[in-house]
This record gives C-alpha cells, structure tokens and sequence, in this order.
C-alpha cells in the first residue's frame, strides 16, 4: 500500500508540472496566425502511417535513419509496458497486462529485443557527437548547449533501456531462483541471466525492484525534461506529421488579404460596393513570432536539430549565412522569450524586439532558392520555405525592403510585363524566320 | 532537304479567324527574351508544328506570371500580374496550358487556382512523353546514341511537382548512355537561380550554388548536361563556362535533344 501512495503522488507531482509546462507552451498558439484548416484525415492518417510509424523519410539516409527507425520502433512497442507499469504501480498489481495471453508474450518479447536495440543505436549516436566530427551538427545555430541537450536525452534513454534490461534480468532470474515461471517473454534477458551462475533470490528480487522504479521515475523526469528541450520532438513528431502541410511543395500560400486589394484596385466600381471592415489591418507577411501560423510555431517545437535540412539547402552548402533548421529554433526561441510577455501584456505588446534583425538576418531571408531540398529532406514534414518567403513578404509590402537587383526586378515586371528590361512587342521575336525541314 | 516555314499561331489573329486552338503554349519570359532560351522555345515550335498541335501562343499579350516577385515576397505585384493573365485567359477561353518553363508551370498549376484560374496544365516533358508512348512522336536515336548524358533535375519539376520518371523515360530513348549525378531526383541540388536569386547576386558565401551543381555535373563525364527550364540552363551554361568546358560539354535543353535527333 505504501508503495501505491508514494507512486502515486510521484505521478501525481510528475503529471502537475508536466501540464503546467505544456499549458505554458500551448497557450502561446493563441498568439500565431491561421495556416490551413485542418481536413482529409483520412489521408493524413495515411501521411502519418507512412511517413511518421513507417520511418520513410528517415530512411533518406539509410544508415543512420535505420538506427533511429529501431529507436522509434522501440518506442512504440516498449510504451505498452510502460503503460504496464503505470497502472500496476497504481493498482498495486502485478503485470496486469498479462490478461492479454499470447499477444502479452509477443509485447514483452518485442519489448526486451527492442531494449537492446534501442540502447546499441543509442550508444552508436552519442559516440558519433562525441567522437566524431558529423557537420549536419555544426552551424552557427549549434552551440555547446544544444550539445549538452542532445546528449543529455540520449544518455537518459539509454539508463532507461539498461534499466528496463536489468528489470527483466532481475525478474527471469528471481523467478528461476523460486522455481516460479516467468509471465512474458523475455528472449534478450533469458540470455543474459544465462550468463549470471551466482547470486540470492533476495538480490534479484532486489534487482528487479530497484530498476523498475529507476525506470519509471526516469521517465517521469525524462517527460517533464522534454518540453524544455529539443527532445519535445518526441512528443510532438507524430503529430506534427498528422497536421502536415498536404499541398505539393511547390505551392505558396495565398495571401487572401492582398487579394481583396487588388481585386478594389483593378475593378474601381467594387470599391464602393466593398464594405468597411471591422478587422484591425493585420500586418503583411512574417515579422515576429505572432506572425507565424500555428503550423509553423508547431513546425519548430517538433523540430530536433537533426539538421538533415540545412545539410541539403544549396545556400548552406556554399558558405551562406541561411540554415532552414536556424528558422526553426530561431522561432522557438523567440516564442519562448515574447509567449509570457504576450500572456502578460496582450498579443500587440512589443518588447522592441523581434524575430526578424533579432533572430534571423535579412542576409539569411534573401539566400534562399526555395527549392524545398530542406523540406523533402525534414523527416517529420516540417515546411521551411513557406516561413521564409513569409518573411520576404513582411519585408517587402511592409518595409519597401529588398536587395537593389529585386528592386529592379519587382520595376520591370510592373512597367513591362516581364523580369526583364525587354518590351512586349518583342515578344514573338524568337518566332522569327522560324523553318522545319520536311522529310 | 525541303524546308517549310512555321507561322507561329497567336490566339488574337485565331480568334479573329473564328478558330479556337486546343492549347496555349506559354513561351514564358525567358523564352521570348533569353537568346540562349529562344532557341528551346524555337525547337519546341518545330516539335509541335512536328506533331500537328493545335495552338497558340499569346504573343504581345503575354505577361509575366507574376512567379519571381511572388518568391520575392511581393505578393501584391504577383496578384495583379496573375488577375491579369487569368482575364486573358477568360477572354480566349483558355482550358489547356503546355509550358516550358517549370516556374510558369509550377505557378498554374499549384497557384492559380488559388485566384480562381483553373487550367489543365501540362508541362513539355509530359506533353512530349505522352505523345512518345502513344506512338505518336517517334524518336530515333541518331548521333545522341552512345553519348553519355546527365539529367539535371529542376527544382519546380521534380520536388515541387514530382516530375522525375518523364525527362529521364524521354533521355533513353534518346541515348543509350543516360548517367545519373550523385544527388538526382528528389536529392537533386538546385541550379542557385530558384525563388528569384536568378535577378541578383548571390549573398556571400564559400562558392556560388551553379558552380556546385556543375561540378556535379562534370563528376559524371557525360558529354551532354540535359536541362529542362531556363534558369537552370543558364547557370549551367555559366558553370561549364567558369570550368573552361563549354567547348567539351554540351548544355541542352530535352526539346532541342529530340529536335536535333528528328533533323527538324
């Protein structure tokens, strides 16, 4: 009984500070911009199968995404017992779960497997940020503690698999010691208790008890850790994936706003006919925090800096300043440091301060090509380009800013139909003395 | 050889004629301007009075799509140039679209609907494949037979649009020796000319992005850099040019391949 009451005020405490972080984060959704409404679920269902729970984009570099396809896997399967643990640890029963009979041994089974696979990978992803040199983790975005973050939350999963390990070990052998038999499968460990000829009953029994609450008040600290870290992902991925962006990746927003006014511009008469609006004028394009859609704060709380986009942009390969996954902890950040003064002091308090010049420089916005190699590459759907050219947009309509050559550019479109500084009438000069050879 | 000269259709002089033709080709600006591109839309041409394709381009009435100041952040001057167009388009009751450029493409097919200018539009790669393997366009594969070409994929046909199976199943049937660069398809490094740099210098950096994307290019060894859209033509061009090997490797357009191996 005591063990129930002190498992349940650590959930408890465990469940309080998480919602009170996560409210906090939430409510700062109320500050962002519409993006598209959310429909079709039945094929974001399928966005989310395929690219979420079948790893696909991940796969894009097949090595390493094949190490991390195992960790999420492993996930997925482990949190069965996890969910275990909870209510056993609650009900103060033991393995509860088992009412499920064979699909019970199948779930413990796949669980202890994937411990030890999980735990490999893991090993294998801190040695390579430890010992090696990996320059998808460099960048001027990447300082020492996004370092220590990364391996923080690693090393926290890889206790957690030790631990869920040990809790196995110590449950066969306990069990071989007493002669009772064992609930579950338990492939991985059976091995290892193989190996181990010596030892008491008590100190499996020990052995088992200890890890169990090592592992489940690991994750109680390790879930209340995430939110203030670039681990969040874990949380957040599989949904950021559901509420994907369906358009193909080269369509732009459309800026319903603008179209209002230009329709007034091009047709006169619908000027008087166009009733006033109510709305305060919203500001063009994206110059602060409060200015991004909701896709897009959710864009960059998702993210995990794996920087397989800024390794792919055409602009960061060459040396510029621009680095898709800087946009998106750049946006964080700046939520993070405006959300509570908005919660404070309302949605148009300005600490005069802002995303753009303060966070992301103008040289950053102008480098890109928006050729989406960083959103085909985003392995959970995140969608850079169209914040960016947001961006541009504030500047543009907003500031009359843009480099010289743009400038030119946005002038002869308006004066002469075209990029260029050519006439119209000379349009249909390449058609000129035009000849086919007959056969 | 007996030649015969093409009189280019424009929609004007058709609809004065009564005439109404199935597609609007849409030459696009670099095609009207850039002299190197002129020469692509001029194969082009060739291909369709080759084919017997009813269309018409719009000539002087022809504007900008508005796609560069749009990927520039000016929504409003894209707005205008696409109400414009899609009234051009109304008047000459415009229901199918081929274009060159994968910019204009792109925008006609992914934007325009958003403004209420609903088109089937159909991209040259497509349109020329369609009447490949409906036996329609018969290829023959001439001198191109045993030359090494690579495909460079541009960024608004490939990640944009997922145009990737339809420029390479054209390529071999041109050569037997298509090659693939290192980053292909949707790996794809773009050209540097994408979201309007094409109208600037790029910001500073190690090495400009043509330069890069050449020297993938050039790792292949094939003779003969295939490209599919004007900018990507000319920042290859100048990459082959900064490499001193403009005289050695060949920069094409697929329109002026098939052209050249039909002797048109």
């Amino acid at each position: 009984m005591t063990k129930q009451i002190i498992f349940a005020i650590t959930l408890l405490l465990t469940l309080g500070a998480f919602a009170y972080t996560v409210n906090r984060i939430v409510s700062f959704f109320r500050f962002t911009r519409p993006a598209f409404p959310v429909k079709n679920f039945g094929k974001r269902f399928g966005v989310m199968m395929n690219v979420a729970f079948g790893q696909t984009k991940i796969f894009r570099k097949p090595v390493i995404g094949f190490f991390h396809a195992l960790v999420f896997w492993g996930f997925c399967i482990i949190i069965f017992g996890s969910l275990e643990m909870l209510i056993d640890g609650l009900t103060g029963t033991e393995r509860v779960l088992k009412a499920l009979g064979p699909v019970y041994n199948i779930i413990m089974a796949s669980g202890d497997i994937f411990a030890l696979l999980v735990a490999v990978s893991i090993i294998i992803f801190l040695a390579r940020r430890i010992f090696f040199h990996i320059k998808r983790f460099e960048g001027i975005e990447m300082n020492k503690m996004t370092h220590i973050d990364a391996n923080i939350a690693l090393s926290i999963i890889l206790i957690l698999m030790i631990s869920l390990l040990t809790m196995n070990i110590g449950y066969v052998k306990y069990n071989s010691q007493i002669g009772e038999a064992t609930v579950g499968l338990f492939p991985v460990s059976s091995l290892i208790a193989g190996f181990i000829t010596e030892g008491q009953a008590e100190s499996f029994s020990l052995m088992y008890q200890a890890s169990w609450w090592c592992h489940i008040l690991l994750i109680f600290l390790f879930a209340n850790l995430l939110p203030y870290s670039k681990h969040f992902h874990v949380f957040m991925s599989v949904p950021n994936v559901f509420l994907s962006r369906l358009d193909p990746l080269g369509k732009l927003p459309n800026m319903d706003s603008i179209t209002r006014e230009v329709k007034l511009m091009l047709d006169p008469n619908a000027a008087f006919a166009a009733q006033p609006s109510d709305a305060p004028v919203e500001r063009f394009g994206v110059k602060d925090a409060e200015d991004a859609s909701w896709k897009n704060y959710f864009d960059s709380l998702s993210c995990t800096q794996c920087g397989r986009c800024t390794s792919v942009c055409p602009a960061n390969i060459t040396g510029k300043k621009l680095s898709p996954r800087k946009i998106m902890m750049d946006l964080r950040a700046r939520m993070k440091e405006k959300g509570p003064l908005m919660v404070k002091n309302g949605r148009d308090f300005s600490d005069n301060r802002s995303l753009l010049r303060d966070f992301i420089s103008e040289e950053e916005i102008w480098a890109c090509t928006t050729c989406n190699a960083c959103a085909k590459e985003c392995p959970i759907n995140i969608n850079h380009p169209t914040l960016i050219v947001d961006i541009r947009r504030y500047l543009v309509m907003e500031e009359a800013s843009a480099p010289g050559e743009i400038k030119a550019m946005f002038n002869n479109i308006e004066n002469n139909g075209a990029p260029w500084q050519y006439s119209a009438e000379d349009r249909l000069n390449w058609a000129k003395e035009l000849d086919i050879n007959m056969k | 050889m007996e030649t015969r000269k093409i009189d280019v259709p424009v929609m004007a002089e058709l609809l004065a004629g009564g005439e109404k033709p199935e597609y609007l080709f849409w030459v696009g600006c670099a095609g009207a301007f850039d002299d190197r591109y002129k020469k692509v839309v001029r194969s082009f041409a060739k291909i369709l009075t080759h084919l017997n394709v009813s269309y018409a381009v719009l000539g002087k009435e022809e504007t900008c799509t508005g796609d560069p100041a749009r990927r520039a952040g000016n929504e409003m001057l894209y707005q205008m140039q696409a109400l414009q167009v899609i009234e051009i388009f109304k008047r000459y009751e415009v229901k199918k679209i081929i274009t060159i450029c994968p910019h204009c493409f792109n925008i006609f097919k992914n934007e325009y609907p958003d403004l209420g200018g609903k088109y089937e539009v159909i991209n040259y790669l497509q349109f020329l494949n369609r009447n490949i393997e409906g036996g329609k366009l018969k290829i023959d594969p001439l001198g191109l037979k045993n030359i090494s070409v690579t495909y460079h994929d541009p960024c608004y046909l490939g990640r944009a649009n997922d145009v990737y199976d339809e420029p390479r199943a054209i390529l071999k049937k041109l050569t037997g020796n298509l090659v693939e660069m290192q980053r292909n398809k949707s790996f794809s490094l773009c050209c540097g000319a994408g979201g309007a740099q094409m109208f600037k210098e790029a910001e500073k950096g190690d090495k400009e992005v043509f330069i890069e994307r050449t020297e993938d290019a050039l790792k292949t060894d094939a003779k003969v850099i295939a490209t599919a859209c004007p900018f990507c033509m000319t920042m290859l061009t100048d990459g082959l040019k900064y490499k001193n090997k403009e005289e050695e490797i060949k920069n094409l357009d697929i329109a002026e391949l098939i052209a050249q191996s039909l002797e048109l």
